[in-house]
């Protein structure tokens, strides 16, 4: 690797092993993360996308997922390799991460507060005091109302955008250089889904912080993210940047996550849909692993699996016809 | 295993609403065969452990014991002498003789009738109150709920071997008959409880399933819905509560016999044995010994037996 | 948390006229001769007869003539006097002298409980599915189906007269020593149901997602397990080990029954032996209370301890 990008994964293979038998949730997923960029990850529940943040994080349990192959590189160094005590040091300095429901996510018994200012007095060694006022100054970053009166409340006191406010405040609490984000918006209502979403891409711009978006809502993507990484069965289908994806995708699977937006433009007609079911993990179909649901799918996709195609703009595409399916979506 | 099915159920929830935003993600399909595969399964799981077996097998042993103590034992029970007062083991009887000059052995055989008596009439009654209290409250909801939930609350508040004291000394009469009912009566009025919650929670699990509601709008009235649709889903986790119970409830027999409140003689009773086994222990353990090793194994082989069973259909604590 | 201690304290109020009802009821109505209900089979003396007369007001009769036996039967339960046995010595002073004494077998029970219960919980939780969790599995299991009226018995024989490793029967003034066999016994059930729920609110708390938050902000092992796990564990242990203290206060009646340990629990005992009905009555009227109040110091011990339920 001649660039050195800020973080990059690069050929990951994870297995989990479970008494039922081996399940492939990872295989071969490579992507890359500059300074202050925003990538997102894609695809549906069970296509490794939350997985691998995991295990950029270091907090997969092991077992049952083993790493069977790849690196994670964080600056150049290799994760993976490091000791225990070393990948603690990166998580939350370096790279933190929110989660989807942050009800679950914060424990109950602590306020909010005191929660957020944990990992100030237990790394930087912070009084109590100045942990908590630390805390009320990252509340106010995430722009929840009365931060000083709040500071004290527990977690249940808060709605649900508030909640993943004060998530969000507790990931920043240690400047860190990459925030994956792993589906912030799902558990909320629409309105509260688009507050949480510009208050993201402030912070991030504010902070310079790289970001890793996960979801499985297009919609949130567009408005935020630089690139996009779509995932299928453990595997990247399809990566661009998000202009050139949406205008024409260039995998089956992509262009038909996006035919089954409703669009308020066309009218009369017939919302399309993806047959047929994600894999099982346990037995990914031969070839290409989406061959049984592609309406492209020929011969060679039931044989042969089909590698990263580069097309001219610098996106890739792992599809037999890549080129047709863009150049067909681009005619339409 | 668990912590897949925690990254699966985690993003299982994202996936409710399908990675095109449409309702009903593809993969709720496969629920049915999961379901199949539980009680598969369970049973897997249940014939490769040898838990199971034993406390099954003991069960039917003494299941038999109490149906026809003749095949266990040659001697009668209520032949005593005491010239024979603490005699030792024999061949006439392989335990010995206790301090009334039984024999030991034929004692015990034949006090497992009037303990499985007890046991399974008190399920029995228990199981009923359960599941009409667990029914109603669970499938009404609603006020009607809220007061049952409370009685609930209240009674499995009283503890149990008080009030069983102050219930039991209420009946003085010494019929046998009289004595078993009136301990089996007051075993169920203060044991139905945990049953009843369970059948509860079950019903309102039930009741939220898309085929109770199929009913309903075909026209099914209540009755016949609580019947031929909650009653079948409710009966399984009533059942494993119940085999625990029954457990539990044959020791409680023996403690209030113990205690001179439950049965009394001449009703055989493992607990008045152990009493009066205790009481000379010095002499001879024996008579102690032999009714205490009984009645444990009893209790232990219906606890573990539900135990197992429940362990069986909820992996999720293994 | 003040209005939830004031609600609890209500519902306390309400349950106790409830339960001290019930009891009354179930020993006094529709009874034939009241008198030889108290006394059982044994034969009533005219002074007897007299005192429980006069005592329990049984001269007035019908519903009012209930009720007002009734007032009267908790007012002088709420002053402190309990009335006599039928030895005609006072009730009350003869739980002044046990009290103590309950007491100091319920903490070396509830100890056991705690050092040996609790930890080894703690350690099974962590290690789900290890031989140390699975044979713990199995040992409490055999406790749990083992009933007191055997173990108590088959351990005062093994230990006490056939080993002699502690004292088979404690006496009068019973040493610490001597109350420590009966002590392990009692509190052995508890032990067992500590160890089991201690195993699966750690398993389960491990596996929350919070676990998951805490290791994602870097902290150590050591403190996610000790500060974030534990905390949120030991809710539900705290609470069952309250509600236990009450329980092994009024449940000692066949351990202290059995090693002759001169406590509440063996008065009932002997109060139910002899058929000393006064007796019964008394101790089960004051265990009731017992019971109530423990629990509802309970209910404001895991508000505390869980902010959830303290700001419902």
């Amino acid at each position: 690797m001649a660039t050195a990008h800020l973080l990059e994964v690069d050929d990951l293979h994870i297995e989990f092993r479970t008494r039922d038998g081996v399940a492939k949730v990872i295989n071969g997923v490579s992507y890359h993360l500059d300074p202050g960029e925003t990538l997102a990850v894609l695809g549906e529940s069970g296509s490794g996308k939350s997985v691998t943040a995991q295990a950029i994080m270091g907090i997969l349990d092991m077992p049952p997922a083993v790493v069977t192959a790849g690196e994670i590189r964080y600056q150049g160094r290799n994760l993976l390799a490091r000791p225990e005590e070393e990948r603690r040091q990166v998580r939350g300095r370096e790279i933190a991460m929110i989660f989807q429901d942050a009800l679950s996510a914060l424990n109950p018994v602590f306020p909010v507060g005191w929660q957020i200012g944990e990992t100030l007095r237990q790394r930087e060694g912070l009084s109590r005091s100045a942990a908590r006022n630390r805390a009320v100054e990252l509340m106010d970053l995430v722009r929840i109302p009365a931060a000083r009166e709040r500071v004290g409340d527990y977690p249940h006191q808060f709605s649900g955008g508030m909640r993943q406010r004060v998530m969000i405040a507790m990931a920043l609490a240690m400047n860190p250089k990459v925030l994956i984000a792993d589906e912030p918006t799902t558990a909320l209502d629409v309105t509260v889904q688009a507050q949480i979403m510009d208050l993201l891409a402030d912070l991030r711009r504010d902070l310079d912080m790289a970001m890793i978006l996960i979801t499985h809502d297009l919609g949130v993507v567009a408005g935020v993210a630089d690139r996009i990484a779509v995932m299928y069965a453990g595997r990247i289908v399809e990566h661009a940047d998000v202009r050139s994806l949406y205008r024409a995708p260039a995998h089956p699977y992509t262009k038909g996550l996006l035919e089954s937006i409703p669009r308020l433009d066309v009218r009369g007609q017939e919302l399309a849909t993806i047959r047929g079911l994600p894999p099982n993990l346990m037995r990914i179909p031969s070839g290409c692993p989406f061959h049984p649901r592609c309406p492209y799918a020929q011969q060679v996709c039931v044989d042969v699996v089909p590698h990263d195609l580069a097309l001219d703009d610098g996106r890739t595409s792992a599809c037999h016809f890549a080129q047709e399916v863009r150049d067909a979506s681009a005619r339409r | 295993m668990s912590d897949f099915e925690t990254v699966a159920a985690s993003e299982n929830q994202a996936a409710r609403r399908g990675p095109s935003g449409e309702p009903g993600a593809p993969n709720q399909v496969g629920v049915p065969g999961k379901a199949r595969s539980l009680a598969g399964d369970a049973w897997r799981d249940l014939r490769r452990n040898p838990i199971f077996w034993i406390s099954l097998a003991l069960v039917v042993l003494v299941t038999a014991m109490a149906a026809v103590p003749g095949l266990f034992t040659g001697n009668d029970p209520r032949d005593c002498a005491l010239a024979r007062q603490h005699a030792g083991p024999s061949g006439a009887a392989i335990f010995g003789y206790d301090f009334q000059g039984c024999d030991t052995y034929a004692r015990s055989v034949y006090g497992a009738r009037a303990s499985l008596l007890v046991g399974a009439l008190s399920a029995l009654l228990t199981g009923i109150i359960a599941l009409v209290v667990g029914m109603v409250a669970g499938y009404f909801g609603r006020w009607i709920d809220a007061v049952l939930s409370r009685v609930i609350d209240i009674v499995l508040g009283i503890p149990l071997l008080l009030a069983a004291i102050v219930l039991l000394k209420r009946v003085n009469s010494d019929s046998s008959t009289v004595r078993i009912l009136a301990v089996v009566f007051v075993l169920a009025i203060l044991g139905w409880t945990t049953a009843a919650r369970v059948v509860r929670s079950s019903v309102i699990t039930a009741k939220g399933q898309d085929y109770v509601a199929a009913a309903r709008m075909l026209g099914a009235g209540d009755g016949r819905i609580m019947w031929r649709h909650i009653l079948p889903n409710s009966l399984a986790p009533a059942v494993v509560v119940l085999t625990i119970a029954l457990g539990s409830f044959i020791a409680a027999e023996a403690t209030l016999s113990f205690l001179g409140i439950g049965l009394k003689a001449p009703t055989i009773s493992w607990g008045i044995d152990i009493d009066s086994g205790r009481v000379h222990m010095r002499e001879s353990a024996t008579p102690l010994v032999v009714p205490s090793t009984f009645l444990a194994l009893t209790v232990l082989a219906f606890i573990m037996l539900g135990d197992a069973i429940r362990d069986a259909f909820d992996p999720k604590l293994r | 948390m003040f209005r939830f201690v004031v609600r609890r304290l209500l519902q306390m109020v309400l349950a106790f006229f409830g339960t001290t009802l019930i009891v009354y009821a179930l020993m006094f109505a529709g009874q034939g001769d009241p008198i030889q209900a108290l006394a059982g089979e044994r034969p009533v003396t005219e002074a007897q007869r007299a005192y429980l007369t006069e005592k329990y007001n049984l001269d007035r009769t019908g519903v009012g003539g209930f009720f007002y036996r009734y007032f009267d039967y908790v007012g002088n339960l709420l002053r402190g006097d309990l009335g006599e046995s039928l030895t005609g010595r006072s009730i009350g002073e003869i739980l002044t002298t046990a009290w103590p004494v309950t007491l100091k077998l319920a903490l070396i029970a509830m100890a056991v409980t705690i050092v040996v219960g609790v930890t080894a919980g703690v350690v099974a939780g962590m290690r789900r599915a290890s031989i140390f969790d699975n044979s713990t599995l199995l040992l409490t299991l055999l406790v749990l189906g083992i009933p007191t009226i055997v173990l108590a018995p088959l351990a005062q024989y093994l230990l006490g007269v056939k080993w002699q490793v502690f004292p088979p029967t404690a006496g009068a003034q019973p040493s610490l020593y001597a109350l420590l066999l009966p002590g392990i016994v009692l509190g052995s059930l508890s032990l067992a149901t500590a160890l089991r729920l201690t195993r699966t609110s750690v398993a389960e708390n491990l596996r929350a997602d919070y676990v998951r938050t805490a290791k994602s902000k870097g902290l150590l092992r050591r403190r996610i397990v000790s500060v974030h796990v534990l905390r949120n564990s030991l809710i539900p242990v705290v609470t069952f080990l309250g509600v236990e203290l009450g329980n092994l206060m009024s449940g000692a009646i066949i351990t202290e029954g059995v090693f002759n340990i001169p406590g509440v629990g063996f008065n009932l005992f002997r109060g139910i032996r002899t058929e000393d009905g006064p007796l019964v009555v008394g101790i089960v009227s004051v265990l009731v209370v017992v019971y109530l109040v423990a629990n509802l110091l309970v209910d404001v011990l895991y508000a505390v301890l869980d902010p959830r339920i303290r700001y419902e």
